[in-house]
């Protein structure tokens, strides 16, 4: 097993912590536990050095030339300053800031407010996946006939304008 | 509205009433919002920096709830002036080390404020007295609302409001409230408290906000994360927890009473003593005697009258306001110790002497106000 920080060496000391009722393990080579301070187990928060990982390196997981074609920031810039560009970045470092937020929140998918003009929007998304999800429980009762027709309404509402 | 009549009336967090207002000192809630694809302030150019301040400004402006309004751009305010509005909770310490570029608009009576070019294009915040964060929600998330209509905010169905930073992405909500909890402290238990509440994912922090000391035995808690739970969800939870370390502060108020009545009677006399007798105070000295006076007033051992000049003490004894107040621009920490041990005396002459034969425990029907 590799260890989970360099990603290089093989892991020789295996974490296990409960945060928040969910169990969270880190597995990490003799150097960087010392590097961690993972010798000294009261003075060690795991989801400290989570947090510490995701900030600066899951980013990494986005191309290395990455560059939000908005505002022209990078992920060297995410790395310096902690903070993003715009709103856009969101998107070009999606699959980098993913699981920094798993790790900073309850959860990953926003189920708060919404500004008027998406209720549209999210209605629309929503009766899409209302008619997928019946399309692929059509599939599974082998209900073909339903399902040709729940995919030709899927594709109807699909290119009915969102708002 | 000119700045000097702010800075004239005490907010009306300070001098109004709420729910459990002898524990809970104040509700807060805030917002942060962006406009699309714009830079966020810290990677936008100034020129881009000021596009987003007047479009923003100009939308603040004519909110109805802004009819009678302050509105600056930083620039334009002494660093002594926006001290004083760090030290009234109406601006945070990050805006006011902001200039060109960024803005600052808020209501009369200071109850509503919006920082322009903070982190996020906005930070409005609204704020009361007491515990009543659902009150307090409702009238911000009305402002954000209205806003809606003439700008147009950042926003994904999957992560919700976007943020400069990621850790405010989702509902970009801070809820908070502002506990005094002299029992605790006195009874050693503030750390059990602090750490248990730290576990379910809340904050805990201290006069204002984050890596900064607690004084006067105040403690500000809030929600730590902002996405995946609903912000009605975040204040449900809050609430909960609030109630209950406000339990427990009655509780060891109680104990202090029954078991160290001794303790409790000298702390609040030589409370009493200093500050009607010294020459000169520091800030944080000031903070931590008043803090017991306050707990004195809670305990009927002074007349109720005295509260609110007590509490505007906490404000008007801050460096900034002191030096406001005193209309110099410059002044030493001796010559502000001097005139804060000035100001208290003349403030703590008015009060009584401690009459510990008075002392009774709030029941819970004298400390909910509702």
């Amino acid at each position: 097993m590799q260890c989970d920080v360099c990603q290089t060496k093989e892991a020789t000391v295996f974490l296990t912590q409960i945060v928040d009722g969910k169990m969270q393990k880190v597995n990490l080579c003799e150097g960087c536990s010392k590097e961690k301070g993972v010798n000294d187990p009261t003075g060690f928060a795991l989801a400290d050095l989570l947090l510490g990982l995701g900030a600066s390196q899951e980013i990494e997981k986005s191309p290395a030339a990455q560059k939000c074609p908005i505002c022209g920031f990078t992920q060297a810039d995410f790395k310096k300053t902690g903070r993003l560009g715009c709103s856009n970045c969101y998107t070009v470092f999606a699959d980098g800031i993913a699981p920094m937020l798993k790790n900073m929140h309850k959860g990953t998918q926003h189920t708060g407010k919404t500004p008027a003009a998406f209720h549209k929007i999210r209605e629309h998304d929503e009766k899409i996946k209302a008619l997928q999800d019946k399309l692929s429980k059509a599939i599974e009762a082998e209900e073909f006939e339903l399902a040709a027709n729940l995919r030709d309404q899927i594709r109807q509402v699909e290119v009915e304008p969102a708002s | 509205m000119k700045f000097s009549r702010i800075i004239a009336n005490s907010g009306e967090w300070l001098s109004g009433d709420g729910p459990n207002r002898q524990i809970v000192v104040s509700s807060r809630v805030r917002l942060a919002r962006n406009l699309r694809d714009k830079p966020f302030p810290g990677w936008a150019k100034k020129s881009e920096r000021l596009d987003v301040m007047n479009l923003v400004k100009q939308a603040v402006e004519h909110l109805p709830e802004m009819a009678e309004s302050y509105s600056e751009n930083l620039e334009a305010l002494s660093p002594l002036e926006k001290q004083v509005l760090v030290e009234r909770h109406l601006i945070s310490r990050e805006h006011a080390a902001k200039g060109v570029g960024s803005a600052v608009v808020m209501n009369a009576p200071q109850s509503l404020s919006v920082m322009i070019n903070e982190e996020d294009h906005l930070r409005m915040q609204a704020i009361r007295c007491g515990l009543q964060l659902d009150n307090v929600f409702k009238m911000i998330n009305r402002v954000d609302s209205e806003l809606e209509d003439s700008l147009e905010f950042a926003y994904s169905a999957e992560l919700g409001y976007l943020t400069a930073c990621p850790s405010n992405v989702g509902t970009g909500m801070r809820a908070s409230a502002m506990l005094h909890l002299p029992g605790l402290v006195m009874s050693d238990q503030i750390n059990k408290i602090i750490n248990s509440v730290n576990k379910i994912g809340l904050a805990v922090r201290g006069l204002h906000g984050e890596g900064t000391e607690a004084m006067g035995n105040l403690f500000q808690v809030s929600n730590q994360t902002t996405l995946g739970e609903a912000e009605e969800e975040i204040i449900g939870r809050l609430n909960r927890v609030i109630e209950q370390v406000i339990e427990h502060e009655q509780n060891a108020r109680a104990l202090l009473a029954q078991r160290k009545a001794i303790t409790l009677h000298d702390q609040i006399g030589r409370a009493y003593g200093l500050l009607c007798h010294s020459y000169s105070i520091s800030s944080k000295e000031a903070l931590n005697l008043l803090s017991i006076i306050k707990l004195g007033i809670d305990l009927a051992v002074f007349p109720d009258a005295h509260r609110f000049p007590v509490d505007e003490l906490f404000i008007e004894t801050q460096p900034a306001h002191l030096q406001k107040g005193a209309q110099v621009v410059k002044m030493s920490s001796e010559e502000r110790d001097a005139l804060r041990a000035t100001i208290i005396r003349a403030k703590l002459s008015q009060v009584p002497q401690p009459d510990i034969a008075r002392l009774r425990l709030a029941t819970p029907a004298t400390t909910e106000n509702q």
